[in-house]
């Protein structure tokens, strides 16, 4: 079984560990401190999560979510990832967020610079394009034809691995090879936010890549 | 009122209220209307929401073109000064990019206007315009919103305050006036995803707002239940749990829905730009105003159903709507508040003693 550690605690975090355990994960989740003063949280929206400090998680996981504050990863420690698959949930709008120095880079989508900060782990691209409130009710199961498409981006292998999550909790998916494909999936991009089935999805990507 | 007050979530009284973040009016003829006309007119809507016997009228802050409402408070005094009933509010004040000493002595000076009836509603603030506005970093506004919560409850407990932190100067046997007059001001703090903010309201002994605009408003229901527990856990009685979400009233389904629709699409689409949220479509429009959706736009029986049905789900004993929408005109908008004063709020009470 998978072990998936969920970093944050906010807004998306605990949703996205919850639609893991609903889909037979092993699931914790971490604040940045002690889990204590998460455990109510957990024990309350994540019912049969552990709450547990993020190093211990993170030691134990086959997959890393990290779904911090972008204004966060400027001094999150990538030694406590290094070695792991990481499945980078977090997006840069500046409108929202404020302009962030190390994102503030129209070369590189958000990704590719976590990915560069994070360098000895493996980071993957997916669950940031759709809201946190939409993905726990617009899961649907295999065949559905309302099922909705996620795009997952990054590396082959990696990409694989975590699209059989995704696919899993309720989604279809679209593989977008390597990071700088992940682009497509960042706020403004033709996908953000849209409830697309996975033949829309590829066509819309498709037609932006051309 | 000599009828028995109808019980909701926890045994707290049923509230019904309207919120407005202000949204720019329009005339007739869909020009749209000055800030300062749009401002008045919000008096006689908070006027009219008394007289069709709502429990509340909140104005949320905003700082932009289509939202002209940075001073809330002000507006709240006018409509305090011609009302006897209706309890008026903010909703939200967002709490990070102000001072919280200067937030407690205008809701103070409100409370003493108004004989009593100020409510502050507590927000970190999902729209960013205050935040250059007045110098701040969005990067800070956990540890603003923390702090702030922090000094505010302080100040509700009376003078003299005793502070100390980071983000303002420190307070020492200050004496903060004006003092409130039955000792008490109604505080919530406003939810919107974030169950952290769920256990500081309960840390705090705040009440809780729950602002629903997207999405099934019974996905909040495990929010609800975090915060009885959190309370009971900082060993607090029970406190009221409240629901914003934005809707519409008109005579019927239909009209409601083809007058809120193009406004409703037009305002998103042009703050999506700004705020990331995605452009509406006509079925993603029609999921949200049926039953499972956070959008309360129709008939007054339509609203009503979907009102006590939530109130219901969620443990919640208040309902405030955000009525408006930036292009509707004045009139529209009188409309639906009489008709949510006069046939939806008594329908909901109906419902929610059977
Ligand atoms: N809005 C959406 O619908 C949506 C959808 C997909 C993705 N996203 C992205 O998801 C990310 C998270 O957003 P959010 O709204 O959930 O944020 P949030 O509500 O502010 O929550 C942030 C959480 O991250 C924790 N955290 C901060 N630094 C940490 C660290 N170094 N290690 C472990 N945990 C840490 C915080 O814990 P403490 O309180 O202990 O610091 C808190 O629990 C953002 O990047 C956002 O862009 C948003």
């Amino acid at each position: 079984m998978t072990r998936i550690a969920v970093l944050g605690a906010g807004h998306v975090g605990p949703v996205i560990a919850r639609v893991a355990i609903e889909a037979g994960y092993d699931v914790s989740i971490s604040a940045s401190g002690d889990p204590a003063e998460i455990e109510l949280i957990t024990q309350v929206l994540v019912p049969g999560a552990e709450a547990r400090w993020a190093a211990d998680a993170v030691a134990d996981a086959d997959l890393v979510v990290l779904s911090i504050p972008l204004h966060k990863f400027a001094t999150f420690d990538p030694d406590l990832v290094a070695g792991k698959l990481v499945v980078d949930t977090m997006n840069y709008w500046p409108p929202v967020d404020g302009v962030q120095e190390l994102f503030d880079d129209d070369r590189f989508g958000s990704s590719e610079i976590v990915q560069r900060r994070l360098a000895r782990s493996t980071v993957v691209k997916t669950l940031n394009h759709l809201g946190y409130h939409e993905l726990a009710d617009d899961r649907r199961p295999v065949g559905s034809p309302e099922r909705r498409a996620l795009g997952v981006a990054g590396g082959r292998t990696a990409v694989d691995l975590v699209a059989g999550v995704i696919e899993d909790i309720g989604y279809d998916t679209v593989r977008l090879d390597g990071l700088r494909a992940g682009r497509l999936l960042e706020p403004g991009g033709p996908v953000f936010g849209v409830a697309l089935s996975r033949a829309e999805f590829e066509s819309t990507v498709s037609a932006e890549a051309a | 009122m000599t009828t028995a007050v109808p019980e909701a979530g926890g045994g707290f009284p049923l509230v019904l209220g309207l919120d407005t973040f202000g949204d720019l009016t329009s005339d007739e003829q869909g020009r749209p209307l000055s800030h300062a006309q749009t401002i008045r007119d919000l008096v006689e809507q908070g006027v009219l929401a008394d007289q069709v016997g709502l429990d509340f009228f909140g104005i949320g802050e905003h700082h932009t073109d289509d939202f002209p409402l940075s001073a809330a408070d002000v507006v709240l005094g006018a409509i305090a000064a011609r009302t006897e009933r209706i309890h008026v509010g903010s909703a939200v004040t967002v709490l990070s990019s102000d001072d919280p000493v200067r937030v407690f002595q205008r809701y103070s000076t409100l409370n003493a206007l108004s004989g009593g009836r100020a409510e502050v509603i507590l927000g970190r603030g999902s729209s960013i315009d205050s935040f250059p506005l007045f110098g701040y970093d969005l990067a800070d506004y956990e540890d603003l919103f923390e702090e702030k919560t922090n000094l505010f409850a302080e100040l509700l407990k009376g003078s003299p305050v005793n502070w100390e932190g980071k983000t303002r100067a420190s307070l020492h046997d200050q004496d903060v006036v004006p003092h409130l007059e039955n000792g008490t001001l109604p505080t919530w703090i406003g939810v919107g995803g974030s169950p952290q903010s769920v256990i500081r309201a309960a840390h705090y002994g705040f009440s809780l707002m729950l602002a629903i605009i997207g999405g099934s408003p019974s996905r909040f229901a495990p929010f609800s239940q975090l915060f009885h527990k959190a309370l009971d856990s900082f060993g607090r009685d029970p406190l009221p749990v409240g629901v914003h979400s934005p809707g519409h009233v008109a005579a019927t389904d239909e009209q409601a829905r083809e007058e809120f629709w193009p406004r409703y699409l037009e305002v998103i689409t042009h703050v999506s730009k700004t705020r990331g949220f995605a452009i509406p479509t006509k079925q993603s429009f029609l999921a949200e105003v049926g039953p499972h959706g956070a959008l309360f736009v129709g008939s007054p029986e339509t609203v009503a159903q979907k009102i006590a049905a939530n109130l219901k789900t969620l443990g919640a004993n208040r309902f405030d709507l955000k009525y408006g929408m930036g292009g509707l005109s004045h009139a529209a908008l009188m409309t639906n508040i009489e008709l949510f004063g006069t046939q939806v709020a008594p329908r909901v009470r109906e419902l929610m003693a059977s």
